[in-house]
């Protein structure tokens, strides 16, 4: 029975942008609107969607750099051997969750501080946490150099973010996410930055290092083809709610949601002679989704572990 | 067939505190009248600084060291300002990468294509600038309510479409597209670029797509030409250059895109980074990163320059027989 | 091997950012007037170690040097023109000194007479080279006092003050809510303020020596506008992925605060640092030209003092008394500022030329 390592129940983080001192409430942005998924040890999610549908809101609401408004985030406690909602973990248990939850930037200059150098970078964690002595620190952190690809360690231990490129900079991310092996790492578009070239060489490490370590990713992106490469399963994510959840392949060969089929047949293909037909949302298909279930709530579930949302879905046509 | 645009042997360099960038070194190409011309490379190869100076907007410490720029049968690389202006917006257009950023906010968008407009046809009535620019808004699939909006009231895809009617306003013939849709999502970007074809086979207009994502390439390009440090390493039609790729570097590149179409492949990567523009040039400078390189590929004294291996199919003179 | 490349790449940013400063004309130019004086002042001293100067004559409060000449008494007629003087203000000449002045000290003292009087203040001569002021004081050696205590105060004002506000700043972007509301409010409250009445007042209550000066200078411009400018250079680094990545790591507050918000918000800081300085140096003028500093010799006292004698009513006569220490005030207040502006553009990127 494989267990899970995260399941979200029902999230919904709402921002209040109403203006005036009386008005709470008048005006609610509803990032995350009610979305369900739980993620397997050693799998990974691709949660899928376009710029302003939630995912990133989604990832900071899970890490809690957001404060959710409603629904459970529950992680898998070892020292329990049972899923704990995050709402109910004591100040130890909450350390125990930062050292076992991760998250890898888009940006990755971005996401290094420019005055510290990589040595400071990757051993933060482990200085936050107290981890090891300084030989055991020093140690780790050029094994954990080795292992991301940047040899030798020692031309990186004391260089600055600017003297990196692009992929060096976030194989350092990828280094610093997963000193302290955690269990779940969030991938908030990593490569979307990066030259094309060097992008599968950022994917290859992250899958094989997702094998060594057991790691579970729960990889953000708008490209689907991406997705497609790193992801075992994907959620398709559209204003908030997840309209589709399946396989990958299942996904990709029966898509079964609207949304879902307009996203697949819009992306370009790299083949000139390859004729591409975008597929247009009709009324009639969207009456048709929201009529396979009576429950609007939760995903509908038809079969192979494919899940369609049916619930009534604006601006889409 | 009349080419509406020649570049041959353009030699660019910028002047910087640490030395000199050879940005574009030996660059040639051709677009057919009524054609399409894809430019694709990665970060720092020099497409952009291209379609920079086609219309001699580069930047101050940029310099033309040698070559031709020839639109529609002229050298513009010797024009002055003036006659540049004339060049500029009339015959060649462009669309920027970010220009939907570029939108003055405190004023309309109709106001602000019509400033465009008056600039260069200043003999024209207000009436006739708004049916100019009514008529373009329909050509783009935008709203002619949007004409007295002020940019933050637009989304992105809307502003971008509101780019190539400013891009279209003075009737170019030949349209520069540096990554148009960059930041736009795909099914924005679908319709965008559906747009841009509508218009092209309308209008009969040329034009030159700048892209790093070479499945828009292949969608939106009748020819080709891949960069790499400053040059064009291979060109020819894009079928052509799909099926049968021969220099190391396009096949790397056309083995690093995932696809959703097709069998789930593993695809290869490449190692290591661009190389720094300055200095000597004279060798191949991919062979470092080459998955295969031959003895030949460090030989200093192997002269560079695309030579044909096929119909219309050029590959730069050290991989002609890669692969 | 830690030690040294860590060092060689501070020197390698180091030299960067020098070329990058060296590019801009007005920051060199502030930068080679702001060492001018600095050499100025670390001159005097050394002038006075090594013997070549002698306190008695060149100590530019205590010291004393006046040539002495021979001067006639002479009673100023009531009606001009005369044979001697051709307007009243002609009377009385160089070389003669009135009967009514010296007859205190000298009360059988007769028109007629030569009495030995002392040159001060004497122009600039082969000795002094900017002369000597009215109690025969070396104007050359005051100048390069008043160099000192502007360094001194300068300096010690911008660095208290760019303390407090990069702290409070960066504390006010960092916890938000009502500690940043009040923090705001209280900036605010300080700006208000006008500095000088402020500091005129101040000076009404203590005795302001230099230090206290640049004490009270130091507290009010940190807790002062500056605040608002340095959160909000904190607060864009509040937003920065790295510190959500502290964040998700399990960073305290206190942690990102130090280690992250801080070192980000420095640059700024010594922006501000130098500007402060300038500031700093107009005040001290200020306030010692109308006499409510404590302080033995600056600029703005050599001006007052000049003043106070009625020198600066002779217009350009006695021009060596008003117009180095007047300059020096503009010339060092300004070399800060432009300072400041090279820094600018080392530090703005966008700013930046190739």
């Amino acid at each position: 029975m494989k267990k899970n390592v995260i399941e979200i129940e029902n999230l919904k983080t709402y921002f209040d942008v109403s203006k005036g001192l009386f008005k709470a409430g008048k005006h609610v942005i509803k990032a995350v609107d009610d979305i369900s998924f739980e993620i397997a040890q050693g799998k990974s999610l691709g949660l899928v969607g376009q710029s302003g549908c939630g995912k990133t809101t989604t990832a900071r609401s899970i890490t809690m750099l957001e404060e959710k408004t409603d629904g459970n985030i529950k992680f898998f406690d070892e020292s329990q051997n049972s899923m704990t909602s995050i709402d109910d973990l004591s100040e130890e248990q909450i350390k125990n969750f930062r050292r076992n939850v991760q998250m890898i930037f888009q940006d990755p200059y971005e996401a290094m501080n420019p005055r510290w150098t990589i040595k400071d970078t990757i051993l933060e964690p482990l200085i936050i946490h107290n981890i090891g002595t300084d030989k055991d620190q020093e140690e780790a952190v050029i094994e954990i150099l080795k292992t991301v690809g940047l040899t030798p360690p020692e031309n990186y231990l004391n260089r600055y973010p600017h003297e990196l490129s692009g992929g060096q900079r976030q194989r350092v991310a990828i280094a610093r996410a997963l000193i302290m092996k955690p269990k779940f790492v969030i991938c908030d578009e990593p490569t979307s930055m990066l030259d094309v070239s060097i992008r599968i060489s950022i994917m290859d490490l992250m899958v094989s290092l997702a094998k060594d370590l057991n790691v579970s990713y729960l990889y953000i992106t708008h490209d689907l083809a991406v997705a497609r490469y790193m992801c075992d399963r994907i959620a398709v994510m559209y204003n908030g709610k997840i309209v589709e959840l399946a396989d990958t392949e299942e996904l990709l060969k029966n898509p079964v949601h609207p949304y879902t089929k307009r996203l697949i047949s819009s992306i370009p293909v790299p083949d000139p002679t390859y004729e591409r037909k975008v597929y247009e949302i009709t009324k009639h298909d969207l009456e048709d989704i929201e009529n396979l279930s009576n429950n609007k709530d939760e995903l509908y579930d038809i079969g192979n572990k494919h899940y369609v949302s049916t619930h009534k879905i604006k601006g889409l046509i | 067939m009349k080419n509406i645009l020649e570049v041959k042997n353009l030699n660019m360099e910028y002047r910087t505190l640490e030395g000199n960038v050879k940005a574009i070194q030996d660059v040639s190409f051709h677009i057919p009248l009524n054609s399409s011309f894809g430019l694709v490379g990665e970060s720092g190869c020099g497409k952009t600084s291209v379609a920079m100076s086609l219309l001699q907007l580069q930047a101050d410490n940029a310099e033309i060291i040698s070559g031709n720029i020839i639109y529609d049968g002229k050298d513009i690389v010797s024009l002055n300002e003036e006659e540049l202006r004339k060049v500029r917006w009339f015959g060649i257009s462009i669309v920027f990468q970010g220009a939907m950023n570029a939108w003055n906010p405190v004023i309309k968008i109709g106001e602000q294509i019509r400033e465009a407009i008056r600039e260069h046809y200043p003999d024209n009535t207000k009436k006739e600038n708004t049916e100019t620019i009514q008529d373009l808004f329909k050509l783009v699939g935008l709203d002619s309510s949007n004409i007295d909006r002020y940019p933050h009231e637009l989304s992105g895809g809307m502003k971008q479409r509101a780019v190539i009617a400013l891009a279209l306003s003075c009737k170019p013939k030949l349209i520069i597209a540096d990554e148009p849709t960059t930041a736009l999502d795909v099914v924005i970007q679908d319709q965008i670029l559906k747009e841009i074809r509508k218009i092209q086979n309308d209008l009969g207009l040329s034009l030159l797509y700048i892209s790093h994502d070479i499945a828009v390439i292949a969608e939106m390009t009748d020819y080709m030409g891949v960069m790499y440090a400053g040059r064009i390493v291979e060109k020819g039609p894009t079928k052509e250059i799909f099926a049968n790729p021969r220099h190391s570097y396009t096949k790397a590149l056309l083995e690093s895109t995932p696809s959703i179409v097709g069998d789930k492949v593993k695809l290869n990567s490449l190692d290591g980074e661009p190389p720094s523009l300055m200095g000597e040039m004279s060798t191949c400078q991919f062979s470092p990163r080459c998955p295969s390189p031959t003895k030949e590929c460090k030989n200093q004294s192997l002269e560079m320059g695309l030579k044909e291996i096929a119909k219309d199919h050029y590959v730069d003179n050290c991989c002609i027989d890669c692969g | 091997m830690d030690n040294q490349s860590q060092k060689s790449k501070r020197q390698e940013t180091l030299k960067k950012n020098y070329n990058r400063f060296k590019q801009s004309k007005i920051g060199m130019t502030g930068l080679i007037i702001v060492i001018i004086f600095g050499f100025l002042a670390l001159l005097q001293p050394f002038l006075f170690l090594t013997g070549i100067w002698d306190y008695k004559t060149y100590d530019p409060v205590v010291g004393y040097d006046a040539q002495p000449y021979l001067a006639e008494i002479v009673e100023c007629p009531k009606e001009y023109p005369t044979e001697r003087y051709e307007e009243r203000k002609d009377c009385p000449g160089k070389g003669e000194i009135t009967l009514i002045s010296i007859k205190p000290y000298k009360p059988d003292a007769k028109v007629g007479d030569k009495i030995e009087r002392f040159l001060q203040p004497a122009p600039p001569s082969s000795k002094h080279i900017l002369g000597t002021d009215s109690l025969g004081r070396d104007i050359f050696s005051q100048l390069m006092e008043g160099s000192q205590v502007a360094f001194v105060l300068g300096l010690l004002s911008a660095t208290l003050s760019v303390f407090i506000s990069t702290i409070l700043g960066s504390i006010a972007a960092y916890f938000g809510g009502f500690v940043d509301a009040y923090l705001m409010r209280q900036s605010d409250l300080l700006l208000m303020l006008p500095s000088l009445p402020l500091l005129f007042i101040i000076s009404a209550f203590t005795e302001l020596q230099v230090y206290h000066l640049a004490l009270v200078l130091g507290v009010l411009g940190g807790f002062g506008g500056s605040v608002i400018t340095i959160k909000s250079q904190a607060l864009q680094v509040k937003v920065k992925p790295f510190v959500d990545s502290a964040r998700i790591t399990g960073g305290s507050r206190m942690n990102i605060l130090f280690n992250h918000i801080l070192p980000n918000v420095a640059p700024l800081a010594l922006l501000f640092m130098v500007f402060g300085v300038t500031g700093a140096i107009a005040s001290e003028s200020v306030l010692s030209f109308l006499g409510l500093l404590n302080i033995d010799m600056s600029w703005g006292l050599m001006i007052s003092v000049s003043q106070a004698d009625g020198y600066i009513n002779q217009g350009l006569e006695y021009w060596w008394l008003v117009v180095p220490a007047g300059l020096a005030v503009t010339l060092l207040a300004g070399g800060f500022y432009l300072v400041g502006r090279g820094l600018d553009d080392v530090f703005n990127p966008r700013l930046r030329r190739r």
